[in-house]
């Protein structure tokens, strides 16, 4: 077994992702298949391969430390679930 | 019989001429809607107000057409359309509305098109099947009991039943070539690089691009020359020429050579889909074309290295929708608790299950076993590549190893699904641009050609997709949605 139940449980948790026990048994299966699966990599001999995170061959893209007009504060909180005095609103985060 | 039918170049010039307007293409388009969206399923949400308004004023607009003024396209619903709902196929996303323009949009725009409404697609892009909607499935125009292919499977089963004139899709590993396959049209992935992804809803950044579906190839020469070029809004937009690729059709391929790869036409592949691609390729030959067979010995591991990388990038990607900003949210009792409950109730189970992978593989102790490790044999499969490229022009095969497959057919095993891309995916990590188009039919299902250039290379691709396109038989329209054709 790649992973366990209680490793996919932990994984949930990193992930933010309540699961119900069906749930968690249905991902340890098929996640089991799927990394062994991904085991077939290791037939592969990458000792001296270098690693490619993306294809095109360019890095630090930067542009000039100008101001420039952004989204207006009104509207972008119009996508909000919760708002309160022009700032985004979510449960309190330290006990009282 | 349908406007949508006839390529950009006809409507184009019947728009100049004043033989039709903008108003009688809109009216066509949302009839030809009304008559088969019920049977596709293709909409997650359709514009018809708008639609007739944008018609109305482009035919009182005087000064010149564009060459896709006032054609009525679909947009996939994970392509950010200002003021317009934009849900990328998820429940997360059901009340989201873009501030904004994807740059995509912001070049067709410029165009005058008449933008009708955003398409269906599997959740976030993830998906080969479109069953994975967070909303309800796509059904294929010519079988209705099997799949449009995915993740891109409204916008081709769109452009398949001449609901649009065409549609965008993206492609993360074959999300556009794939579904272009399985409804008997074009489509075309760009270079990694060549067009924006600005707006985009990132699934996996190092390899999502967006791309047109069109009914033949000079129309997705059009739609690419207005989408492609460099954005300073998109760091890995790439800052290179974009050609005239409309002059590049020419059908002359005389000397052309072409690479077919044993691992594609061997075992796996149905012998449906190896027979229809042989004929294309003796078809390519009588035109003048070197055809000879080559191997890329890495093909078999790259589905492996994909469904690790790709969940990887998705897993950080998806992170955002946490239910503060934007989106749907379950309120909680403490704020982890709202975040778990928003999540959990937001995604659907490919969703979850891609971004519980991603975020394992990218875990301490997981990592170098599992991401270094696939981004390792993601640059053999790159080599692979780029040692054919040294002796070939373009490398052509099937699209997919099988015609659509029936519904349900291969949603219980999630490895079944993903084994459908295994033609698609290396070209995906290898960031090649690629079209898929129509080679025929075999038992009544369109078979797709892919053909894939070098980099950056959509010249050439669209050259040879054209010269073949040309000599191929006509295909018949689907028929399993009702309405005149």
């Amino acid at each position: 077994m790649a992973i366990s139940k209680e490793q996919v449980r932990h994984v949930a948790k990193l992930a933010r992702l309540s699961l119900t026990d069906e749930e968690v048994q249905m991902y340890t299966g098929q996640m089991n298949d799927i990394l062994t699966f991904a085991e077939k990599l290791n037939e592969l001999d990458t000792e001296n391969v270098e690693p490619t995170s993306h294809v095109l061959d360019m890095a630090n893209v930067l542009r000039e430390d100008q101001n420039r007009p952004s989204l207006d504060r009104d509207q972008t909180l119009r996508n909000a679930p919760d708002k309160q005095d022009g700032m985004f609103r979510v449960p309190a985060v330290f006990e009282e | 019989m349908s406007l949508l039918k006839q390529p950009i170049r006809v409507l184009h010039k019947q728009l100049k001429n004043r033989e039709i307007s903008a108003v009688d293409l809109a009216e066509d388009s949302l009839k030809r809607i009304g008559e088969t969206d019920d049977q596709l399923g293709t909409f997650l949400y359709k514009d018809e107000e708008g639609v007739r308004e944008r018609a109305r004023q482009l035919d009182e607009r005087k000064g010149d057409l564009t060459p896709l003024s006032a054609l009525p396209l679909g947009v996939k619903d994970n392509i950010s359309t200002k003021n317009m709902l934009t849900t990328a196929g998820s429940k997360i996303l059901a009340n989201y509305t873009p501030l904004y323009n994807a740059t995509v949009m912001e070049h067709l725009e410029k165009e005058q098109v008449n933008l009708v409404g955003k398409m269906n697609m599997d959740e976030f892009g993830m998906g080969s099947s479109n069953e994975n909607s967070g909303y309800f499935e796509v059904r294929n125009p010519w079988d209705l009991n099997r799949v449009p292919g995915g993740s891109s499977g409204g916008s081709a089963a769109a452009v398949a039943s001449n609901q649009v004139s065409f549609a965008l899709g993206s492609d993360t590993g074959g999300s556009i070539r794939q579904p272009a396959a399985f409804c008997g049209v074009v489509g075309l992935k760009p270079t990694y690089g060549r067009v924006s992804r600005f707006g985009l809803i990132a699934f996996a950044s190092s390899l999502d691009q967006i791309g047109p579906i069109t009914r033949n190839v000079e129309d997705a020469a059009y739609v690419l020359q207005t989408i492609a070029g460099h954005d300073p809004m998109d760091s890995t937009s790439a800052d290179v020429d974009v050609p005239d690729y409309l002059s590049s059709l020419s059908g002359d391929i005389n000397g052309l050579q072409v690479a077919v790869p044993q691992e594609w036409m061997g075992e796996g592949i149905d012998s449906g889909v190896k027979e229809k691609v042989k004929r294309a390729l003796q078809v390519l030959e009588r035109e003048g074309a070197v055809v000879e067979e080559v191997s890329l010995p890495h093909m078999d591991y790259a589905v492996a290295a994909y469904y690790l990388l790709a969940p990887a990038e998705a897993s950080s990607n998806l992170a955002r929708y946490d239910g503060v900003r934007y989106g749907h949210r379950i309120e909680g009792e403490n704020l982890v608790d709202m975040f778990e409950r928003t999540r959990s109730n937001g995604f659907g189970d490919e969703v979850k299950r891609r971004i519980m992978l991603g975020t394992y593989s990218l875990s301490s102790g997981y990592y170098d076993a599992y991401y270094l490790k696939a981004q390792k044999v993601r640059t053999l499969i790159r080599q692979d590549f780029e040692k054919i490229f040294n002796r070939y022009d373009v490398v052509v095969g099937p699209t997919a190893p099988t015609t659509a497959f029936k519904m349900k057919e291969k949603t219980v095993d999630p490895l079944t699904m993903y084994l459908n891309d295994i033609c698609t995916i290396p070209v995906s990590l290898a960031g090649l641009p690629a079209i898929s188009l129509p080679c025929g039919l075999s038992e009544g299902l369109p078979v797709g050609l892919q053909i894939i250039g070098r980099p950056f290379d959509e010249t050439g691709v669209l050259k040879v997709a054209h010269a073949y396109e040309q000599q191929r038989e006509p295909l018949p329209e689907p028929n399993a949605v009702g309405g005149e054709v």
